[in-house]
């Protein structure tokens, strides 16, 4: 049994907003995988909770009229791995989540709670941070969209008014068109394992595939929040791609980051890997998109 | 507070049934506590260790993070659903004890379902792919040589191949 004041069932996202007013105590929970193991630690317990993972109306990947990729904030992470418009548009962002915890933990754990958490270590954050995701978010006053990086506003915060669910996150039309990514993990173990450091890079090339048009990286766990890396996407648009260009780009995302010691891993070691793995991040990159390093 | 209670509409094993639940019991709780499905075992209860894995409409869930209510007309199954009437053994359950997959025995009825969750998508994996698929499960006896062997032996079967090992 676990240590919960009150359970409260959402059917529908109206009735979720109507249950966020009616109980503003009460925290969210998804699929539960990080709350529920909160509350059997004590850490939530004897808290009221309200589950919105009945409503299935948000769970799915589809294009939208404006041909956005629109992901359903319910939809598990190994839906989203196995769905073919991600696959088609979005592939980087089917393998990052495809390296959160374990088979089982995949199939309960939803795009929506790992981005709602707040935390910088989630799979799924610096991908969606490197792709320019927006958030969608649904209250009683109706739909707000946000980008998800004004979403994030510290660790474990985000921007989420009290009469407020996340309900998709869309990735634009002009973020996925003609893009492709890479997105490596640092983890001590492959399996059951939260990154020490997670770094996406994704690339649009020239038609002649000679110069990199727009490249954009981001961390994740290199600093309280994800993060994108301005100087180093500086150094690589309209760079021509090059093994020499990917150092040079790779050494100034130290500019950008900012991460901490902690019993992890150290800061000095997490800025030596953040550069590693931005230069091999952006070869893959380049490698998907049809171009070749020189 | 009050206790709370739900009425639990689900199939479980091929059976529809249904009981009055306590809102704040995991699915762990409910299908060791109301249906004696004691196969899906306490371990971590936390969502680590794989002991409590169950198939929930196909897909291998750990039930002990999964709250009791949400099983609401849903298929449910557990490695007491996979006996025959007569009593004899899948040809997953034949292929652990055959291989010595098991030794203390409780991750096993685990592992079984998530082999049972790899095995129905009939695909021909390779070593590295059956060990991430694995992966969710703890196993402190068998050092996962024999259990990967088993999954193997099964698969390679079902695909009408000759074992590779």
């Amino acid at each position: 049994m676990y240590d919960m004041k009150a359970l409260y069932e959402a059917q529908s996202v109206e009735d979720a907003i109507r249950l966020r007013i009616e109980h503003p105590e009460a925290q969210i929970i998804a699929g539960g995988s990080d709350v529920l193991v909160q509350m059997r630690e004590g850490k939530r317990a004897g808290k009221e909770l309200i589950s919105i993972y009945m409503i299935d109306d948000m769970r799915g990947v589809s294009l939208d009229e404006e041909e956005n990729l629109r992901i359903g904030s319910l939809t598990s992470f190994s839906h989203i791995t196995r769905d073919p418009l991600i696959q088609k548009y979005c592939n980087v962002l089917g393998e990052a989540v495809d390296q959160v915890g374990s088979p089982q933990i995949r199939n309960i754990g939803t795009i929506g709670g790992n981005t709602c958490n707040g935390v910088t270590s989630a799979d799924s954050a610096s991908t969606l941070h490197a792709w320019e995701a927006i958030v969608e978010l649904t209250g009683s006053k109706g739909v707000r969209r946000v980008p998800i990086k004004d979403f994030y506003i510290k660790a474990g915060t985000v921007d989420i008014a009290p009469d407020e669910i996340q309900t998709a996150i869309l990735i634009p039309k002009t973020s996925y068109e003609n893009t492709y990514g890479h997105y490596i993990k640092y983890g001590l173990r492959n399996a059951m394992e939260i990154a020490t450091l997670g770094c996406s890079v994704n690339v649009r090339l020239s038609t002649d595939k000679k110069t990199i048009d727009r490249c954009r990286i981001a961390y994740g766990v290199a600093g309280p929040v994800p993060m994108r890396c301005p100087s180093a996407e500086a150094v690589a648009n309209g760079a021509e791609p090059t093994k020499e260009l990917a150092k040079k780009f790779s050494h100034a995302v130290i500019d950008d980051i900012n991460p901490r010691d902690s019993w992890r891993a150290s800061k000095a070691f997490r800025q030596h890997i953040a550069v590693e793995m931005a230069e091999r991040a952006l070869e893959k990159a380049v490698e998907l998109a049809g171009g070749e390093m020189k | 507070m009050s206790v709370q209670y739900k009425l639990i509409h689900c199939n479980i094993n091929g059976k529809e049934v249904e009981k009055m639940v306590d809102v704040r019991a995991s699915l762990t709780d409910m299908l060791r506590n109301e249906y004696r499905l004691t196969s899906v075992k306490k371990g971590c209860e936390v969502g680590e260790c794989g002991a409590c894995n169950v198939l929930i409409n196909g897909e291998a869930f750990n039930s002990c993070i999964y709250l009791a209510v949400w099983a609401e007309g849903k298929k449910i199954e557990t490695l007491e659903g996979l006996l025959s009437p007569d009593g004899s053994l899948s040809d997953v359950q034949q292929a652990f004890v055959e291989e010595s997959a098991i030794q203390c025995g409780f991750c096993t009825p685990g592992f079984i379902m998530t082999t049972v969750e790899i095995l129905n998508a009939k695909k021909l994996y390779t070593d590295e792919e059956l060990r991430k698929l694995l992966s969710g499960h703890l196993c402190r006896c068998t050092g996962y040589e024999n259990i990967l062997r088993a999954v193997k032996k099964v698969m390679y079967r079902r695909l009408g191949k000759e074992i590779d090992f």
